[in-house]
């Protein structure tokens, strides 16, 4: 039988995942990948504790993350295309510019 | 039964899509392996009688994130290798350190919280979609006009940002345009 804890070992596993990702990337469209993993993952655990409880507010949250994620990618990606033009590239060290 | 055997296989599926898009050098890679993935969590819904976030998840991620991602593809050079280069070694110990902490706390949460009461429970013989929607429109109808508004600021910028000058790097230089009356 299917847990809630097995549920929220998964998630904590796949956040682990976005969170190396997070950590040993530097092109920043890899960055933006590891981000919707960590989003996703943190989904997974809401409807999970949704389910697991009898209670809707999980499921509606894990709503307003996944529009929250849409309009980032959007203004995400503008900026990065924006960056892109200007520096040739979408490496965190071209960011780099004061270098502290 | 059914149950435990889905659970296992969508995990297994998961977490192996996810680590390709977190280990892969290739950046096409990295993007099917997300867009995989999206649609195996998609797959949780369904199991936790979320049809309704499920379809969405598909729609949403598979279907608009990633067609962006794709689309800002085109921009970057997606054919050469990413270059990876770890400098500093303390941040990465200290990420590491809060994210095993935050681990351990949202493992604990359901031991800690026993008497929790649900604030909005199901009704007998309503359907997950109609739940959503009576939740929805009642309880959290500020939220939503919130979340349409933040959609269309994200829309507007995403244009402005992304086609500003633009038709000045897709449209042929004057120059270019003499070269090729000359070959003419």
């Amino acid at each position: 039988m299917i847990t809630l804890t097995h549920y929220l070992i998964l998630t904590a596993l796949l956040f682990a995942v976005g969170l190396v990702g997070v950590m040993r990337r530097t092109n920043l469209l890899m960055l933006f990948f590891s981000t919707e993993i960590l989003l996703n993952a943190v989904n997974i655990g809401f409807v999970a504790v949704s389910h697991y409880y009898g209670d809707f507010t999980g499921q509606l949250f894990a709503f307003f993350i996944i529009a929250v994620a849409a309009s980032e990618v959007a203004v995400g990606l503008g900026l990065l295309i924006l960056w892109y033009k200007r520096n040739g590239s979408v490496d965190l060290n071209s960011l780099q510019m004061m270098k502290g | 039964m059914y149950e435990v055997i889905a659970f296992y296989i969508f995990s297994i599926l998961t977490v192996g899509m996810f680590g390709i898009v977190v280990m892969s050098k290739n950046a096409l890679y990295a993007m099917s392996a997300l867009a995989g993935g999206m649609i195996f969590i998609s797959g949780f819904f369904f199991i936790l009688d979320a049809e309704f976030l499920g379809v969405v998840q598909i729609v949403v991620y598979s279907g608009a994130i990633m067609a962006l991602y794709a689309f800002g593809m085109m921009f970057f050079d997606t054919t050469r290798d990413v270059s990876e280069k770890m400098r500093s070694k303390k941040i990465a110990y200290t990420l590491s350190t809060l994210s095993a902490i935050l681990i351990v706390v949202i493992l604990c949460m359901p031991l800690v919280s026993e008497n929790i009461q649900a604030s909005y429970p199901a009704i007998e013989n309503v359907g997950n979609v109609q739940m959503v929607g009576l939740i929805l429109f009642t309880k959290y109808l500020v939220p939503f006009e919130l979340a349409a508004i933040m959609l269309l600021v994200a829309m507007i910028s995403g244009i402005v940002l992304a086609s500003k000058r633009m038709d000045e790097h897709l449209a042929i230089e004057e120059d270019d345009l003499e070269d090729i009356k000359e070959l003419r």
